[in-house]
């Protein structure tokens, strides 16, 4: 680890001033970043804490829905009552995450950046177009079992790990965003994340100052929600598939649905091709089948991750069949 | 006193952070910080190595590399074990693989010596090198003997005609991964120069050979050093010897006149650590219709390194597990530019009981016959290759034991039969065999006038209970409450001993204990006033000063009942696990062990030995694998987020039952080893019950749920 500064914010003003530092960071839980630094994948030499912000809270919003402040740890967040009833599959997905002892410490801000679990992203000996862009990307045609199937690019085929951010995908949240001069704007879940394309190494279109503040979560859409997620063990490992499902059905009939996957994808991913396979169709499992063949359809596996094709279609069918079931 | 099941001695110790490991010893003051940078090549040497950005980064004191290293002792194959051989560092530019030291920073603190580590600028001459095992077999030679100077081939009978005879046969090959061995406490040494001498506290398994070790490499006379380890955090293996952490904290130390302390960080352990070797193994099983074996033959084929040939004894059990007319057993060893080979916990056992328990199965479910039925007819009634009798084998009677305790009757006959909601259920068991070892090993009581006692050997505690079952021999020998007893080990200067290791550390060093007591009472016997007089009243009244007395075990080689007798530990391990029927995630259910093994000292001490072995097993079986990548040498998964172990969650319910004996052949205590049996088998009898659960034989391990997955049946509404 390199010698750095380390600053605590005040408030948020003071925050966002403090990162035209060259080399300045956030750091929130640290759960991630510090052990990124560790390995010296990331060399911050100033360290900007917002932990202690006022951004804590988990709000009510006059439309129903909630607001939870990027400061809010992952372990309040899934306890929280509120969360619980109206977003359940947001607090099934939190508590699937990581330990006890780190969702403690994780913000909510900081899971939504953290960075891949890419064994090659932390060995600064190997090539990865990710932490040293341009020099390529080893785990095509090396160690590739935990890597994405959907999004990836030739550059780079990297999942984001987050179980978190694919519950927010599927509940359509928004991210607030607060940049120099209180510049303050929304940007939604699924234009927040960028695929890898040439330019893995550019994760997100949150600005080189702007801090996220929080997560809105709009009403919860109609029908029953359920985070799955598919492990190599039974707590403690990122998802090797994760699903996150809503859906809704009057008289057998699907009329509202939401689909999105975990560890398959570079960005949480939401499949608009499964929706529109469920979407007035019966909820029979030939109805799930036909939205998992369409969810991946463009899937490509690399060797040793062919088989998340195979395992993310049967975990979206079970999983919809257990959303679908109790009306 | 014996056999109690008595709470560790140590424990307040441990819990509440007085127990100092090596890197905690602060008796000589605020030490220097090493950090050692390995080589980012798998094979070539050195071009250009310039450590002057390093040098002067802030800190730091010293770069060694391999252009002034001092010069050290060469590996010397005379000496049997490699453990005390020497283990130079840093002595020349080629690089034989993937993250060898290249260079030591010390400096004045961790991070400042890691990042001036980042400093230094390297050029390699990269040459090409082999390591992909899958590709190489044919590469492979025969070694002169294999661990334990055990023969690489056997053969008994004529294999091959048996096995043609054969009405029912298996011939199958399994592959199992690399390993590595994950104490706790990393390893770590703390090195301390006096003038010319040096104290060393490391973290070791064996004092003897850390010694030893260093000392050849250094070319110093052993006596100039004092080794301490009262407290290690786990080895299994790992710290059977020393590695370049500890050399090159000693050579740092005394270049430099101060304290230095190197401890691995967990990504380093997987290239400056001894491994497990992947194997690749046939085993073939004929039997006729009623089961009985009439061919056994186990051939193994496992990676080594070039440089220092490890061959585990993988197919050795198999030579005294089932009877069979007609025998072959065989090592062969396929060399490539990795880490070299070393003991991780139950060496051998590990990865030849999980392909031989597993045939097993295989040959069961040919026959159509229950799997306890099947090992219970080839119960040998003598050693079925040497003819030799056994001592104390009592491996039915741990089968028939947990068959009853664990329910095996309700095990589903047809695999794949029986579900429970969304998981498919399924019932495995294996045999367990391990052989039991025997090291010299000395050990010193002294009797105190104040009527306490002190027990001394270089003897190690590795986390098993050394301290509990020391104090446990000693005092009931001496008539003494336990409290009264005081254990002191894993120092240089005390009786030496086989530490730690092959699961011979605590009937080693309790017969050593027990023969210093029984000395000592035979010393203090002659001066009683009568009989019944308590010892420490003799010693009170007649040995103002204290008395003391020294106790032994000779090794293996020079005791006769070795000869005459095959001493073993057995057990039996029955395993439920769940297969989600969708997804084809494993997950354990409940598991039994039942083990044999003599004499158990403390029950306590033993389950905790027992039931951890057992969850290396489940680890062996679902989880555990160190991934190479075959194109630069590398071991990619290294952090414990990627190489994974089971968690608690993975390990519901689990338990040991200990059949209590007496073995009189192994010695006067009757106690055998129980630190690697948990071990042995355990992960067959996890695989042969996801084969129940499922139908799906996987014999490429660890059992991701990959390999289950196409087996599946397809997805119902
Ligand atoms: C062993 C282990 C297992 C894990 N398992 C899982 C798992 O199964 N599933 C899962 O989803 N996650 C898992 N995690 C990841 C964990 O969820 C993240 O580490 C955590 O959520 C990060 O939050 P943090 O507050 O600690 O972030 P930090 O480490 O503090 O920050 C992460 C990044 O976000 C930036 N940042 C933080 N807050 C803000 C903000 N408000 N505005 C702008 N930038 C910000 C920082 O600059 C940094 O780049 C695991 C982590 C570990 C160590
Ligand atoms: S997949 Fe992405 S993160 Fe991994 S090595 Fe390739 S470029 Fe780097």
């Amino acid at each position: 680890m390199r010698p750095f500064i380390y600053e605590r914010a005040t408030d948020a003003r003071a925050a966002i001033a403090a990162m035209s530092t060259a080399g300045a960071k956030f750091i929130s839980g640290g759960t991630n970043l510090l052990d990124l630094m560790k390995l010296e994948i990331e060399q911050p030499t100033h360290l900007v804490d917002i932990s202690r912000l006022a951004f804590k809270d988990i709000e009510e919003l006059p439309d129903g829905g909630l607001r939870i402040g990027a400061q809010a740890s992952n372990s309040d967040t899934a306890a929280d009552r509120r969360v619980r009833t109206r977003y359940p599959l947001l607090s099934q997905a939190l508590v699937a995450g990581a330990s006890g002892q780190l969702r403690n410490k994780a913000s909510v801000g900081g899971n939504l950046l953290q960075r891949t679990r890419c064994p090659y992203f932390y060995d600064t000996a190997s090539a990865c177009n990710k932490r040293n862009p341009g020099s390529g990307c080893s785990a095509i045609g090396g160690l590739n079992r935990s890597h994405a199937i959907l999004g990836g690019s030739d550059a780079c085929i990297a999942t984001h790990p987050s179980d978190m951010a694919v519950a927010m995908t599927v509940l359509d949240a928004q991210i607030e965003l607060l940049g120099a001069n209180q510049a303050a704007r929304r940007v939604a879940i699924a234009d927040f994340y960028r695929l890898p394309g040439d330019t893995p190494h550019i994760e997100t279109v949150l600005g080189p100052n702007e801090m996220i503040t929080g997560v809105v979560l709009p009403p919860p859409p109609p029908g029953r929600q359920v985070y799955r997620k598919v492990r190599d063990r039974a707590s403690y490992a990122f998802a090797l598939v994760s699903v996150a499902a809503i859906v809704a059905t009057d008289g057998g009939t699907i009329t509202s649905a939401r689909v999105g996957f975990g560890g398959v994808a570079p960005k949480p991913w939401r499949s608009v091709e499964a929706e529109a396979a469920l979407m007035g169709r019966p909820a029979t499992m030939a109805t799930y089948r036909d939205a998992a063949e369409a969810a991946m359809t463009h899937a490509i596996g690399r060797g040793q991750n062919d088989f998340k094709i195979e395992l993310a279609k049967r975990t979206l069918c079970r999983t919809l069949a257990q959303v679908a079931q109790v009306g | 006193m014996i056999g109690q099941a008595i709470s560790r001695v140590d424990g307040p110790f441990k819990v509440t952070g007085q127990a100092t490991y090596a890197h905690e010893h602060w008796e000589a003051g605020q030490p220097l910080y090493g950090f050692i940078l390995g080589a980012t090549i798998g094979r070539g040497r050195i071009t250009l190595i310039d450590a002057s950005r390093a040098e002067h980064s802030p800190g730091v004191r010293k770069v060694m590399t391999y252009r002034n290293a001092p010069a050290q002792g060469a590996p010397d194959e005379s000496i049997p074990s490699l453990y005390w051989r020497a283990q130079p560092v840093l002595t020349n530019p080629e690089i034989r693989h993937y993250g060898e030291p290249v260079a030591l920073v010390v400096a004045g603190t961790f991070e400042q010596a890691r990042a001036a580590a980042s400093l230094i600028d390297i050029e390699y001459a990269v040459e090409p090198g082999n390591y992909d095992f899958a590709t190489r077999q044919d590469q492979s030679y025969v070694p002169k003997v294999v661990n334990g100077r055990m023969e690489a081939e056997t053969s008994v009978g004529d294999f091959d005609s048996g096995f043609n005879s054969a009405a029912v046969k298996v011939d199958q090959r399994y592959t199992t991964p690399y390993q590595f061995s994950h104490p706790m406490e990393p390893n770590a040494c703390l090195a301390v120069p006096r003038g010319d001498d040096l104290i060393l506290y490391v973290s070791a398994q064996i004092v003897d050979s850390a010694r030893a070790s260093v000392a050849n490499t250094l070319r110093i006379d052993p006596e100039r050093i004092l080794v301490v380890t009262p407290y290690v955090g786990g080895g299994f293996g790992s710290k059977l010897g020393i590695h370049s952490e500890t050399i090159l904290a000693a050579l740092a130390a005394r270049q430099l006149n101060e304290p230095v302390k190197v401890v691995l960080t967990r990504q380093q352990i997987f290239h400056l650590m001894g491994l497990r070797p992947t194997t690749s193994q046939r085993v073939r099983l004929g039997a006729g219709k009623d089961g009985r074996l009439v061919a056994i033959a186990h051939e193994v084929n496992m990676y080594t390194s070039p440089h220092e040939e490890y061959a585990e004894q993988t197919a050795a059990t198999t030579r005294a597990l089932y009877a069979a007319p007609n025998r072959w057993t065989s090592h062969r060893l396929t060399p490539l530019d990795l880490p070299r080979g070393e003991d991780v916990r139950a060496p051998g056992e590990a990865p030849g009981l999980l392909a031989v328990e597993s045939a097993m199965d295989e040959l069961a479910y040919a026959l159509a016959m229950d799997p306890i039925e099947l090992r219970i007819r080839n119960e040998p009634k003598v050693h079925p290759e040497t003819g030799i009798p056994f001592s104390d084998r009592r491996l039915v009677e741990c089968m028939r034991e947990g068959a009853r305790r664990f329910g095996w009757d309700q095990r589903p006959a047809q695999p794949a039969s029986l579900r429970k909601g969304r998981w498919l259920v399924g019932y495995g068991m294996a045999a367990a065999i391990r052989m039991h070892f025997q090291g010299p090993a000395k050990a010193r009581v002294r009797m105190c006038p104040d009527g306490t006692a002190v027990v001394q050997s270089d003897m190690t505690d590795i986390g098993g209970g050394t301290y509990t079952i020391l104090a446990q021999v000693a005092a009931e020998r001496l008539g003494l409450p336990i409290d009264r007893v005081r254990v002191e080990i894993g120092r240089s200067d005390f009786p030496v001993s086989w530490g730690s290791g092959g699961s011979w550390g605590a009937a080693n060093s309790s017969t050593a204990v027990y023969r210093a007591c029984e000395a000592l009472r035979e010393k203090l016997l002659a001066s009683a006033r009568d009989k019944s007089e308590a010892l420490s009243e003799i010693v009170a009244r007649n040995h103002p000063e204290g008395l003391e007395a020294e106790g032994e075990i000779v090794s293996m080689e020079k005791d006769p009942n070795y000869r005459a007798y095959s001493l073993n530990t057995y057990g039996a391990h029955f395993a439920e696990v769940g297969v989600d029927v969708d997804t084809a995630e494993i997950r354990l259910r409940r598991m039994l062990g039942v083990f044999a093994a003599g004499r158990f000292l403390n029950p306590k001490t033993a389950r905790s030995q027992l039931i951890g072995g057992m969850t290396f097993g489940v680890s062996y079986a679902l989880h555990e694998q160190a991934v190479v990548d075959t194109r630069s040498g590398a071991f990619v998964n290294r952090d414990l987020a990627e190489y994974l172990v089971p968690v608690h969650a993975d390990i519901p319910e689990l338990d040991a039952v200990l059949l209590d004996g007496f073995d009189d052949k192994a010695n006067v205590l009757g106690v055998k080893g129980i630190g690697e049996l948990g071990v042995c088998g355990s992960a067959a009898a996890v695989t042969n019950a996801v084969f129940n659960a499922t139908g799906v034989r996987v014999r490429d391990f660890p059992i991701t749920l990959e390999k289950v997955l196409p087996g599946l049946p397809l997805m119902e509404a």
